[in-house]
């Protein structure tokens, strides 16, 4: 029962990034992801300061928040002191990664949050935490239910504004030209990026989501040119990290996060070379027959 | 203020080695960041600093102990795989260079922690102290820790010194490198080669995560104050120093500290003052020198109108409503209130009540300014072949910004013209007007 928690709690984390990853890449800002990825750290220690707990709501908003403002600090470096956009992300997310272990140190005794759970996340702990009902039925664990609810957040999102993100993704110009706001958009989709990340933070750590985010979405990518193939192709690829990454780890006794990444890598590699449209493979197969 | 003093004094051996460590690594690394920061790759030392943990990890299973070679020669090799896989990514593939910078990065982090993770359960128990590679242990830095900090660092000092006019051009222009047959490509293998080895000495005092920063903020921090890249280099190395000796001295005042985390903290602060106060690049030197721009423009501007109006009745000086002013170009009331107030003060404008007219002053200036419009059209119309009516904007702008220098020029490669393309006289002062 504990492997189908894990498993279950990872292939929904992992769907959610993929979906947000696919319009990630697509715009060209995969670093911007990963740049969020870790900012959100001081904002998920200062919910934590507030609320006391892990009160999902609050991290939430503290990390959209944070998220937002991490966008538009890379955005106003880079527009008003005119940074270049690399070092400008290189810059933002480091000030902010540091604040944020800076912070986990001053309230050690008050926080429950550590150094190695930022960075590779305690999946494994996901099924100690359940959530018990009134009756004192054990329902699952909590991580469980937060994965399970932000999925269906992002796929909210995605389905409601779909036109618009599309829109803003593929054709900017086009989109502003009949009034869709590109900036609004940016925004939102960092907002989900944010939030999305601190679900996933317990699960996977702060870092290893950017390989979530990542590499599911480049592996669809290079299987299809239809946008909703990719969202669903990605998903897949995700699910499949999750539960051969799931399986790698018990074999090895290691990170089951480090090794859910691992997987994703493994995948990409194999579509890379043997994907029937862009694989390098096939490509020379074609190239030899001409 | 005794802690500082305690600090500087170095007498403890312990603050010796932590605070030596701490700016030999940031200083250093700050000097090979700065071309990764100049050849826009800021985000590939991000990688990088990623990518040496699993090589970490497998030197010390292959070497069975926390030899420093056998995992500085890990952390090169795999660092090196990265950045080769990056760019065959890049060029291989339909994949952009971000996405794979991200892919790799995050990849073989996960890699590295899955190594991490086996090895701290297989009961080696000389593993423990493998993880400082995470967040690094500037805090704790040892004696022979030190010893191959300066090794490392005097090999990077040396090499960037030798080298150090074949980066700047490889940096600023690679194309003309090449021509004049400079081997680019090994150029930039050793470069690459210097920047894994500052990565993989750098995180032991930072961490992994926090690589990045001390690589590229200094540099980023430092191409604020100079356009040159010698004194560039040496600011960066300055600020990677002084953040390096801070978050030795915070961490000594505080022990439960983290120093890596200090340590980018004050280089960011450092950054984030240059990016605001640096005098000629920062947002508000910026800011100051736009607004005082805007300022001659709509001074000049309002002036023009006054000259303009004087031209058609043939007396400058006639004093006028603001709104014979609006007529003619529309203003905010009390916006040209207050610019016409600010003329009066600098003396081109003279009020006689609710009339405003121009000084001598006022009039000479409005005069140059309407003199550099007419031959500005001028030159266009017939250097440029512009046709006439498409000249007004462009002359709108120049009149402001034309330096008397290039004035000069203007009006003797034009060789003094007495009219501009729509007709109207071009005004010349009196010396010159009475020489034509």
């Amino acid at each position: 029962m504990n492997d189908l928690y894990i498993i279950l709690t990872a292939t929904l984390v992992s769907a959610s990034c993929a979906l947000l990853g696919c319009f990630l890449i697509l715009r060209r800002m995969a670093m911007v992801g990963d740049a969020i990825s870790h900012a959100v750290l001081p904002g998920i220690v200062i919910a934590f300061l507030l609320s006391g707990s892990r009160d999902s709501v609050t991290m939430l908003l503290g990390a959209g928040i944070i998220g937002m403002f991490t966008t538009f600090l890379i955005e106003f470096f880079h527009k008003k002191a005119r940074l270049q956009t690399d070092a400008s992300i290189g810059v933002t997310f480091t000030w902010l990664f540091a604040i944020g272990v800076v912070m986990i140190s001053l309230f050690a005794g008050k926080v429950d949050l550590d150094q190695d759970c930022v960075l590779y996340g305690e999946i494994a702990y996901v099924p100690l935490d359940v959530i018990i009902t009134q009756g004192g039925v054990n329902i699952g664990p909590k991580a469980l239910y937060v994965s399970g609810i932000i999925l269906l957040v992002t796929l909210l999102f995605i389905f409601l504004a779909y036109r618009k993100l599309f829109l803003t993704t593929f054709d900017p110009a086009f989109a502003s030209a009949i009034g869709i706001s590109t900036t609004l958009w940016h925004y939102a989709l960092m907002g989900a990026v944010s939030m999305t990340t601190v679900a996933s933070f317990e699960s996977v750590g702060a870092i290893l989501v950017v390989a979530l985010l990542i590499a599911p979405a480049a592996t669809a990518y290079l299987l299809t040119d239809n946008f909703k193939t990719m969202l669903g192709l990605a998903c897949l690829a995700g699910t499949i990290s999750s539960i051969t990454g799931y399986y790698l780890a018990v074999w090895l006794d290691g990170s089951i996060a480090g090794a859910i990444a691992t997987m994703s890598g493994m995948l990409f590699g194999i579509a890379m070379i043997f994907s029937p449209a862009h694989g390098l493979f096939f490509r020379k197969i074609k190239a030899e027959a001409h | 203020m005794n802690a500082l003093w305690e600090f500087l004094s170095f007498s403890d051996p312990n603050i010796r080695y932590v605070a030596f460590g701490s700016v030999l690594l940031t200083a250093s690394s700050a000097i090979v960041g700065s071309f990764t920061f100049l050849n826009k790759k800021s985000l590939v030392g991000d990688a990088i600093a990623h990518a040496v943990l699993p090589g970490i990890c497998l030197g010390f299973l292959l070497a069975g102990n926390k030899n420093p070679i056998a995992l500085i020669v890990g952390a090169f090799v795999t660092g090196w795989i990265s950045l080769v896989l990056v760019e065959y990514i890049t060029t291989k593939t339909r994949i952009k260079e971000d996405t794979a910078i991200g892919l790799i990065l995050s990849v073989f982090f996960g890699i590295g922690i899955l190594m991490l993770t086996v090895i701290q359960k297989s009961g080696n128990a000389s593993q423990s102290g493998l993880d400082h590679f995470l967040f690094g242990k500037a805090a704790s830095l040892v004696g022979s820790d030190l010893v191959t900090f300066s090794i490392v660092a005097v090999i990077l000092l040396v090499m960037v010194l030798a080298l150090f006019k074949e980066f700047s051009l490889l940096a600023f222009d690679k194309d003309y490198a090449r021509s004049i047959g400079l081997p680019v490509k090994g150029i930039e293998l050793v470069l690459t080669s210097l920047i894994v080895l500052a990565v993989v000495i750098g995180i032991q005092a930072v961490g992994v995560v926090l690589m990045a920063a001390i690589l590229i903020t200094p540099a980023a921090a430092a191409r604020f104050w100079t356009d040159k890249i010698t004194v560039m280099f040496f600011l960066a190395s300055v600020f990677g120093a002084i953040s390096g000796l801070s978050g030795a001295f915070i961490s000594y005042t505080a022990p439960s500290m983290p120093t890596g985390p200090w340590i980018v903290i004050v280089i960011s602060t450092i950054a984030f003052i240059s990016f605001f106060f640096a005098p000629t690049r920062g947002v508000i030197g910026r800011y100051i020198r736009q607004a005082k721009i805007r300022k001659t423009i709509n001074d000049e501007n309002v002036l023009k109108i006054l000259y303009q109006l004087g031209e058609e009745n043939k007396n400058f000086f006639i004093p006028r409503l603001v709104d014979e002013i609006i007529r003619k170009r529309f203003y905010e009331k009390q916006a040209l209130i207050s610019i016409l107030k600010r003329l009066t003060r600098q003396g081109y404008i003279e009020r006689t009540r609710n009339l405003w007219g121009l000084t001598e002053e006022g009039k000479n200036r409005a005069q140059r300014v309407v003199k550099i419009h007419r031959l500005w059209e001028l030159y266009l119309t017939t250097y440029m072949h512009i046709a006439p009516d498409h000249v007004h904007e462009d002359a709108d702008t120049i009149e402001h910004l034309l330096t008397p220098e290039l004035e000069e020029r203007l009006e003797k490669i034009l060789g003094y013209p007495k009219v501009d393309p729509h007709q109207s006289k071009i005004p010349y002062r009196e010396d010159v007007d009475t020489k034509l």
